[in-house]
């Protein structure tokens, strides 16, 4: 931790104590449910920041990782009784896998292409699981109740052990994007966001560091995905593999400052919130308030405020220095 | 059975002259500004909603609304463009890529919002039914909007290679800082680009509207479509996105006729991917 | 003293469609040499660093680096093996700092931050962009920008460097400066080949002259020879004119 200052150190204690301590403070359902959505949105936009923020591939295809996640743990639960940590596991090697068979052929796009490409391939993914049997199609997959135990990772009556264990994840993601930020591999994926040729002749081999971006941010992708299956009970593809989560993901992580490590946990703080409760407040009836406040946003943050709280926040620390 | 395929091969055509003119539209915006509209299929949305509610509040026949639509689409395009995308066009490339996203789910919801998410369709009118040869069947709103859909795209063909507007975007779309020295007004260009392909669409929703269900979502695949037309036909390219877009409503049908059904858009999309690994210039693209 | 060939190019040829960018170049580098490249625009000068450097793939030809095979080379090992190069429009990291920029270049013998940024900064120390070194890479200057990108090409410890069109754009004291650069670089022991339109500068500092003219190699020697050959001044000038130098 050799970067930190002391006040971002303080800072941060402060921040995790006080999450610590949430649960046996709100114990009201709704916020407890935010806030494990929170955990879950701010662990998929660290994913995806390690390849996109860092590594300039802006991926609108993280929903398949995070579904292959939840499949494989799933599928591996239900059809051959492996323990879901197993499962966890074996989700984020095989998503891993996947990345790193779609991301070679990607190697050389960039920009526009490679979105477009991410969008194709989760999409041809999404149809995929929409109609193979194997995993019931569209019917999804209806996880065994087991025993309550943190072993089986399976919780009955109460939410609150979700809510550790998803945080711990969230810690988990941003040790690893903290440790790729601050390495070789952290400057490497830098210069190839600003250009493959500058990476080149800096002897940098491109396609072996954007296949480990995606594949590291498969895998943690993927354990989000677990960690769902677990904590919902039921997957299907149109809940797991939607485009719309993809997006979501991109949008937090914009919001909240893609390339700093903290930037999507800030993003995904301000918006999962709000996209809950006007979800709920104004939602249910159809109406579509709450996406269209929620587009709205969008466009006004790309257009006045494309670095984020992060950015903002920096400019404003910049400027009291 | 070859009076089967020889069908499937007919619907695919039909599906194929609708895809065209989407896809091109699209591919004057990217090939211009280098951008790419994530909106573009809410366009079309909005020309289909307002081919119906001319229909339903006026009584207007879809075809006659295809003007109406023109310039509506025509305006809102420059509107958005010189009021949100310009603003973007010099900040990073994410900014670029999630602006037209958030244009999209702002006005999917909105229309959500105003019309309900409620499926609609507008009953028929002056053309329905089918024409019937032997075995074949042509449905006549589809092939009355793929005639409409090649007319427009052979105006648009003229226009850009005839009129002095028309030259001044091609050269815009082909290098940029040439087009500048030359006195042209890129900015006035990109501006008007925008609001042509955004017109574009419109016309092609009003033909839709003819025969297709019309709700606020319906945009969403049309663009991932159009998405993989303008790789296949590369970039910038109007010829090339015409003929595109004819091969993938084939390669959609005889795709899912030969294949699985349920299994047709995957196949679009593979298509893109692999158009961008062989040949990522597309087929007529530079 | 026999000095070792750094860089040996044969028959090197590369087409563009029906246009031959270069063809059939020969020449060859000693150790410790500066090269000029020289030759009226299009004559196919950065396509030969590209080819060389592994940016483009030949149609034919051989290349050794010390000895070394590599032809068609992927770009990031010709790096590894010691060549750097710059880009006729400059490329940096704007993103990161100018002290980040030389980093990322000294990673490629370090694989840690710390050794990699104590050579970061003795390298800026030695081009004399130290007190710039928290500027962002947007903010440098054309001038500044060039240096910091011959920085982290020295960064990755090269034993050629090649540069392209270093000196485009500068004003005469800009010009001196990296001037004065490529002569500290060469006075540490390095190789150096350059692309270079200035004719003052390349008759300053180079030891031998290679010329190019509708991608072929028209002539080589020393500066002054190069400079009044009927051929050469025919080449940039046309017929009409003679030049006494």
């Amino acid at each position: 931790m050799k970067n930190l200052s002391l006040k971002q150190i303080t800072v941060g204690l402060t921040i995790l104590v006080m999450l610590l301590i949430f649960p046996m403070v709100v114990t009201q359902i709704f916020p407890l449910q935010v806030m494990i959505l929170v955990f879950m949105y701010a662990m998929l936009g660290v994913a995806w920041n390690i390849m996109g923020g860092y590594a300039g591939m802006f991926s609108f295809g993280q929903a398949a990782f995070f579904g292959i996640g939840a499949y494989t743990s799933s599928f591996l639960l239900m059809t051959f009784h492996v323990n879901p940590w197993i499962g966890l596991i074996a989700g984020g090697v095989v998503a891993a896998l996947v990345a790193a068979a779609i991301g070679y052929p990607c190697s050389n796009l960039r920009g526009h292409y490679f979105a477009i490409a991410s969008i194709a391939f989760a999409e041809i993914v999404r149809v995929h699981f929409n109609n193979w049997t194997l995993v019931n199609a569209a019917e999804g997959i209806s996880l065994p109740m087991l025993d309550e135990s943190f072993i089986n990772f399976m919780f009955h009556n109460s939410k609150v052990p979700y809510y550790y264990i998803m945080l711990a994840f969230l810690i988990i993601a941003l040790v690893v994007c903290y440790f790729v930020a601050t390495s070789k591999m952290g400057y490497y994926f830098r210069a190839i966001k600003e250009s493959h040729d500058v990476a080149e002749v800096l002897g940098v081999n491109v396609v072996r560091y954007r296949l480990i971006a995606i594949m590291i941010s498969a895998f943690l992708s993927a354990m989000a995905g677990s960690f769902y299956a677990q904590y919902v009970l039921y997957i299907d593809p149109e809940s797991v593999m939607l485009l719309a989560i993809s997006v979501q993901i991109v949008l937090l992580s914009m919001l909240g400052g893609a390339g700093s490590v903290m930037g999507p946990v800030i993003g995904a703080a301000v918006l999962i919130p709000i996209a809950e409760v006007t979800r709920v407040c104004l939602g249910h009836k159809g109406t579509g308030v709450d996406m269209l406040i929620y587009g709205f946003l969008i466009t006004i943050i790309s257009v006045y405020q494309p670095q984020g709280v992060w950015g903002l926040l920096s400019r404003i620390g910049n400027r009291i220095k | 059975m070859p009076e089967q395929l020889l069908q499937q091969i007919v619907n695919g055509l039909l599906i194929g002259f609708m895809y065209s003119l989407i896809a091109i539209g699209l591919t004057l915006i990217w090939g211009v500004m280098n951008i790419v509209n994530f909106a573009h299929g809410e366009f079309l949305m909005i020309g289909m909603f307002t081919s119906f509610w001319l229909f339903s509040v006026y009584g207007l026949d879809p075809l006659f609304s295809i003007p109406i639509c023109f310039l509506l689409l025509f305006l809102m395009g420059m509107f958005i463009y010189r009021f949100i995308v310009s603003k973007v066009m010099k900040g990073p490339m994410l900014a670029q890529l999630v602006v037209t996203f958030g244009i999209s789910i702002f006005l999917s919801n909105l229309a959500v919002y105003l019309w309900t998410p409620d499926f609609r369709l507008i009953p028929p009118t002056i053309l329905q039914g089918t024409w019937e040869f032997g075995e074949l069947n042509l449905s006549i709103p589809k092939t009355i909007a793929s005639i409409g859909s090649i007319i427009t795209s052979v105006c648009l063909f003229l226009f850009l290679r005839k009129s002095k507007t028309g030259k001044a975007i091609l050269a815009t779309e082909m290098d940029r800082e040439a087009a500048l020295l030359m006195g042209i007004n890129t900015e006035r260009i990109n501006s008007l680009s925008f609001g042509i392909g955004a017109a574009l669409v419109g016309v092609a929703g009003a033909f839709l509207s003819t025969y297709y269900y019309i709700y606020p979502q319906v945009g969403g695949l049309f663009g991932l479509i159009a998405f993989s037309i303008v790789a296949l036909g590369g970039f910038g390219s109007i010829e090339g996105a015409f003929i595109a877009g004819v091969l993938v409503g084939l390669a959609q049908t005889l795709g899912g006729f030969f294949f699985d059904p349920a299994y047709k858009y995957a196949i679009v999309f593979m298509i893109y991917l692999i158009t961008i690994w062989i040949r990522p210039q597309g087929l007529l693209g530079w | 003293m026999n000095k070792a060939i750094c860089l040996d190019v044969k028959g090197m040829t590369k087409w563009f469609g029906g246009l031959a960018a270069n063809q059939d170049i020969d020449f060859f580098i000693e150790e410790g040499e500066i090269v000029s490249i020289i030759g009226p625009n299009g004559a196919g000068k950065s396509t030969l660093f590209n080819c060389i450097t592994g940016f483009y793939k030949p149609n034919s030809g051989k290349v050794s680096f010390f000895g070394r095979d590599i032809y068609r080379m992927r770009a990031d090992k010709i790096c590894k093996l010691g060549i750097a190069r710059t880009f006729q429009v400059v490329q940096v990291i704007s993103d990161m700092t100018v002290l980040e920029n030389v980093v990322t270049g000294a990673l490629l013998r370090f694989s840690t931050i710390g050794p990699a940024t104590d050579k970061a900064l003795e390298i800026l120390a030695f081009t004399g962009l130290i007190d710039k070194k928290s500027f962002l890479g947007t903010e440098l200057t054309i001038a500044d920008k060039k240096r910091l990108e011959v920085s982290m090409a020295l960064a990755t410890q090269p034993r050629l460097l090649m540069l392209d069109e270093s000196m485009a754009g500068l004003t005469p004291v800009e010009l001196r400066q990296i001037i004065d650069l490529i002569k500290k670089i060469r006075g540490q022991g390095m190789t150096l080949v350059i692309v270079e339109h200035v004719m003052e500068a390349v008759m300053e500092i180079s030891d031998r002259v290679v010329v190019l003219n509708t991608g072929k190699k028209i002539m080589e020697g020393a500066p002054k020879e190069v400079c009044s050959s009927p051929e050469v001044i025919q080449a940039y000038l046309g017929d009409k004119y003679r030049v006494v130098c």
